[in-house]
């Protein structure tokens, strides 16, 4: 049997060691062959992004940076169950939960709520398990195309809950188109 | 002499080495964008529109770079090294034809700088001096990528040096003079000669891409095995002579390749230009053909380079003494032949 005739993909070729012809050793006509398809390329469409002025298109699954997501009344929706820091596989999710009392009923929905939320944006692969994992609609990865800003200091990859939790006016936006609709 | 052929040729020749700057300065974006191009990128295009003052921004980049210096008992010799590949790199303009004769002022001006009768041998001697450049340059900077380098430049320049001049010989033998000025004028219309004599051109073609060390020949500064070869210790301007003088080397075989085999000047309909036009117009026509002609060997080189990987060093010693030589050999006698087909005729009794 053929190689080409076993090969799954088709594009296995037999090699042979046979001696070339005085025509292919003095390589003119290959070199000439070679010459028409690199002028092709001359007049091929060039693949080059101007960058600042043009940017690639993000791909319709693209996961950006976290936020954590406020409901209707502007509540934070996280319950601090740690099932998201669970799920990370780069472990880069840590928190701490606290008690929710009387009168931060307005803040939390919940009873239990994380006082600690940190992700570690160096760890972080952006694979989106959190996001699966999260019970409460609480995480997500945003589309934004920011990306984390580069630092001096290891620290300041350690986002916070001053950088992750949503914006209070933007929860009240969402909350007035939700009831527009 | 009269005061009138001083200015005459001094114009002339600051002329000429301003376009021979400007040629050679240019070509290094050409290259850089001949390169994108073939890679289906779109290349330097912010300094300027289009990128057309990325020559003036690398200048000016080489220009405020550190002056190193190795640690070199042959200081002089390492200053010596890039004037010397500059200068002969500028030198072999000064005998190119860059055109007819300009009709200006009632007299005759020609277009060259000085019309000497071995105008030829004087290019051929000028551009192998040009590896001294780079042999000297390489032995200064005391470090053996240097030397190695420098070492391969010279053999391969004194290998197709032997098979350069072997099929100039063939090209010599059918035009009879030395002068390039009636090389060119030798070449009327379309009578090229690179239609009478095509393996002869095709070697000098080989060979010139030899002399001026590009790709597929560049095993004197191959980055992937000596670093930079013969100017891995060069900095600043130095380095940029060093470049400089490679591509002037390119626009200028460029131009001996148009002036020997493809007419110089000369275009198809240029006598009737001079009668229905006048001398002058024929003339600017003619300049504005031969440059067409030097752009088309220099994008030649370019695209040639980003086609052909680099030679093997046995397989360029291999090309140059055992194929090139022998062949030029076979060329010279092919044209003997012909050139002497009656007398041959006679004296067989055909």
């Amino acid at each position: 049997m053929s190689i080409e005739a076993i090969s799954l993909s088709g594009r296995k070729k037999q090699v042979s060691n046979k001696e070339m012809s005085f025509l292919e050793r003095m390589y003119i006509v290959a070199i000439v062959k070679g010459l028409m398809i690199t002028i092709k390329h001359l007049f091929t469409r060039k693949v080059t992004i101007q960058y600042p002025e043009q940017v690639r298109e993000m791909s319709p699954v693209y996961r950006g940076q976290h936020m954590l997501k406020r409901d209707e009344q502007g509540r934070e929706n996280c319950t601090a169950c740690g099932l998201c820091a669970l799920s990370c596989p780069a472990e880069a999710i840590t928190m701490k939960a606290a008690e929710r009392t009387k009168e931060e009923k307005h803040l939390y929905r919940e009873e239990k709520y994380a006082s600690i939320y940190e992700i570690n944006m160096l760890r972080c692969i952006f694979c989106g398990l959190c996001e699966e994992a999260c019970p409460k609609d609480a995480i997500y990865l945003t589309t934004s195309k920011v990306l984390v800003p580069s630092s001096y200091e290891r620290e300041d990859f350690i986002f916070g809950k001053d950088k992750l939790v949503m914006p209070l006016d933007i929860a009240m936006k969402n909350a007035q188109l939700k009831n527009a609709n | 002499m009269d005061s009138t052929i001083i200015i005459e040729k001094s114009v002339i020749i600051l002329v000429v080495f301003a376009i021979t700057m400007v040629m050679a300065m240019y070509s290094t974006l050409a290259e850089r964008k001949v390169a994108a191009w073939l890679q289906d990128r779109i290349g330097p295009n912010r300094a300027g529109k289009g990128g057309i003052l990325q020559p003036l921004a690398d200048g000016l980049k080489l220009f405020s770079k550190e002056e190193f210096e190795p640690d070199t008992k042959n200081r002089f010799l390492f200053f010596v090294g890039p004037a010397i590949a500059m200068s002969t790199a500028l030198m072999t303009s000064a005998v190119i034809p860059w055109g007819d004769k300009f009709h200006l002022f009632g007299r005759d001006i020609i277009l060259q700088a000085t019309d000497i009768d071995v105008a030829l041998l004087y290019v051929i001697g000028v551009m192998s001096v040009g590896v001294y450049g780079i042999m000297i340059g390489g032995w200064a900077s005391n470090n053996k990528f240097s030397l190695m380098g420098a070492v391969r430049a010279a053999s391969q320049m004194i290998s197709y040096e032997v098979a350069m001049g072997l099929s100039i010989i063939a090209l010599l033998m059918m035009t009879g003079t030395l002068s390039l000025r009636e090389i060119a004028a030798q070449q009327p219309g379309m009578h090229w000669n690179v239609f009478y004599q095509p393996l002869s051109f095709f070697i000098f073609l080989i060979c010139a891409f030899a002399e001026t060390n590009r790709t597929p020949f560049d095993l004197a500064e191959c980055e992937s095995e000596l670093i930079g070869g013969y100017h891995t210790e060069y900095s600043s301007m130095k380095m940029g002579f060093y470049l400089f003088a490679e591509y002037a080397n390119m626009f200028i075989s460029s131009t001996i390749i148009a002036v020997l085999f493809f007419g110089a000047y000369n275009y198809p309909g240029m006598e009737y230009a001079v009668e229905h036009w006048g001398v002058n117009i024929a003339n600017v026509i003619g300049i504005a053909v031969l440059f067409a002609k030097i752009c088309f060997f220099i994008f030649f080189y370019m695209w040639v380079r980003w086609t052909i990987p680099r030679f093997r060093y046995d397989q360029l010693m291999h090309l140059g003494w055992r194929v090139l030589i022998p062949l030029s050999i076979v060329n010279i006698i092919i044209t003997g032949i012909v050139i002497l087909r009656d007398q041959i005729a006679i004296y067989f009794g055909f």
